[in-house]
C-alpha cells in the first residue's frame, strides 16, 4: 500500500493528498479542475449521444461549457480555502451549465463545500459527501434507482465508506453507471419515454462516473 | 405595484415571449411580468442568472409566481430562488401548472389583487394532482 492512496490503513484514514499536507494544496485543486475539465471535454460527444437517445441531447455541451468556465477561473478558486473553493465552483456550474445538470452538479459541489472542513480527514470527507448526495437528491426530487446521477453517487459513497482505493472506487462508479442501462427512468426528460428509456445509460450517471475516475486518479497520482 | 408578479420560464425564448404576450393581452400592465428562455448561449434551455433577472424585473412585495415548462426550468427556477435567498425567497413560488394556461390564469387572478397563495392555487388547479 503506497502512502497517499485512498486506502484506509488503520493508522491514517485520511485521503492521499490530505495525508501529506493536511489539506489540498493549491496545485492539487488546480490540477483537479484541469483534469476534470479535460475529461468532460474529451467525452462531451459521448455524453451528448447518451442524452440524445433518451433526453434532450444537450448534456455533453452543457457540462463542457460549465467545466470550461470553472477552468477559466481555476486560479481564483485555487487560492480559496477548500470549502469556499468548492462552493464557488458549484455556483459557477449552476450559472454556466444550463439545463437541469447545472443545479444538480452545482448543488453537489456547493453542498460539499458547505459540509467539508478546510482540512478534511476521511471521516469528514465521507460525511460531507453523504450530505452532498442528500442535497442533490432534494434538488432533483429524486432517489436512488430512478436512473440518475444518484445511482453512481450512492455506490461511490458506499465504496468510500468501505475504505476502497481510488481505482476501486472508480471501477465501482463505472459499474454503477453501467447498471443504469436496464433501469427505467423515473426523473427528467428520459422519464417521458417510460419503458423506452430501458436499454440506455443515463448521461448524468456516465458524467458522474467520469468525474469520479478523474478525481480519484488525480488524487492517487499526486500522492 | 402591489399585485403579485408573474415570471415565465421556458426552454424556448419564443414560447416564453409568446406566453407573456398572451398574459399581457389579459391583464395589460396591471401585473408585474417578466419572461426568460434559452440557455443564455443561443440554444434551448434555461439559465439561472436569467431567471434571477426576471424575478428582479417582476418583483412585487406581494410575491412572485413562476410558471415553468419542463423539468430543467423547474430545477433552475428553484435554484434561482435559493440563490436570491431570504428575505425574498419565501415570497417566490414555482408553480406546478402548464406554462401557458398557468401564466394566463395566475396573472388574471393576480390582476384582481389576490394574494400569492391564491394566485398559485389558481395555477395549481390546472394540474391533475
Amino acid at each position: 500500500m503506497s502512502p497517499g492512496t485512498l486506502e484506509k490503513n488503520g493508522t491514517r484514514d485520511k485521503t492521499a493528498t490530505l495525508d501529506k499536507t493536511g489539506m489540498m494544496d493549491k496545485l492539487d485543486l488546480k490540477t483537479l479542475i484541469s483534469v476534470t475539465a479535460d475529461t468532460i471535454a474529451a467525452h462531451a460527444e459521448e455524453l451528448t449521444a447518451l442524452d440524445q437517445a433518451i433526453g434532450d441531447g444537450d448534456h455533453g455541451l452543457n457540462m463542457k461549457r460549465g467545466f470550461e468556465a470553472v477552468r477559466a477561473e481555476a486560479d481564483t478558486f485555487a487560492i480559496k480555502p477548500l470549502p469556499d473553493a468548492l462552493k464557488a465552483i458549484g455556483t459557477k456550474l449552476v450559472m454556466t451549465v444550463g439545463g437541469a445538470s447545472g443545479p444538480l452538479f452545482g448543488t453537489l459541489f456547493m453542498a460539499l463545500g458547505k459540509e467539508i472542513s478546510a482540512e478534511p480527514d476521511r471521516a469528514n470527507l465521507m460525511a460531507a459527501f453523504g450530505k452532498a448526495i442528500e442535497a442533490v437528491a432534494a434538488r432533483g426530487k429524486s432517489q436512488v434507482g430512478q436512473k440518475t446521477m444518484l445511482d453512481v453517487l450512492q455506490p461511490v459513497h458506499d465504496a468510500l465508506l468501505q475504505g476502497k482505493t481510488g481505482s476501486e472506487i472508480a471501477d465501482v462508479a463505472d459499474s454503477a453507471a453501467d447498471a443504469t442501462v436496464p433501469m427505467k427512468a423515473l426523473r427528467g426528460r428520459a422519464s417521458f419515454l417510460g419503458d423506452r428509456s430501458i436499454g440506455h445509460m443515463d448521461a448524468g450517471a456516465r458524467s458522474t462516473a467520469l468525474l469520479v475516475r478523474a478525481v480519484t486518479a488525480t488524487i492517487e497520482g499526486q500522492a | 405595484m402591489s399585485n403579485v408578479g408573474i415570471v415565465i420560464v421556458s426552454h424556448s425564448p419564443l414560447v416564453a415571449e409568446g406566453t407573456a404576450d398572451m398574459v399581457r393581452q389579459m391583464v395589460g400592465d396591471e401585473v408585474p411580468l417578466a419572461w426568460c428562455g434559452g440557455n443564455g448561449h443561443g440554444g434551448l434551455g434555461t439559465n439561472v442568472e436569467a431567471i434571477m433577472g426576471a424575478i428582479d424585473k417582476a418583483w412585487s412585495e406581494a410575491g412572485v409566481a413562476i410558471l415553468v415548462d419542463l423539468g430543467g426550468a423547474e430545477t433552475n427556477s428553484e435554484m434561482a430562488v435559493e440563490m436570491i435567498g431570504e428575505p425574498r425567497a419565501h415570497k417566490i413560488i414555482v408553480c406546478n401548472a402548464p406554462i401557458v394556461e398557468g401564466a394566463v390564469m395566475a396573472a388574471t387572478e393576480a390582476s384582481g389583487g389576490a394574494s400569492l397563495r391564491e394566485v398559485v392555487a389558481t395555477a395549481h388547479e390546472l394540474s391533475p394532482s
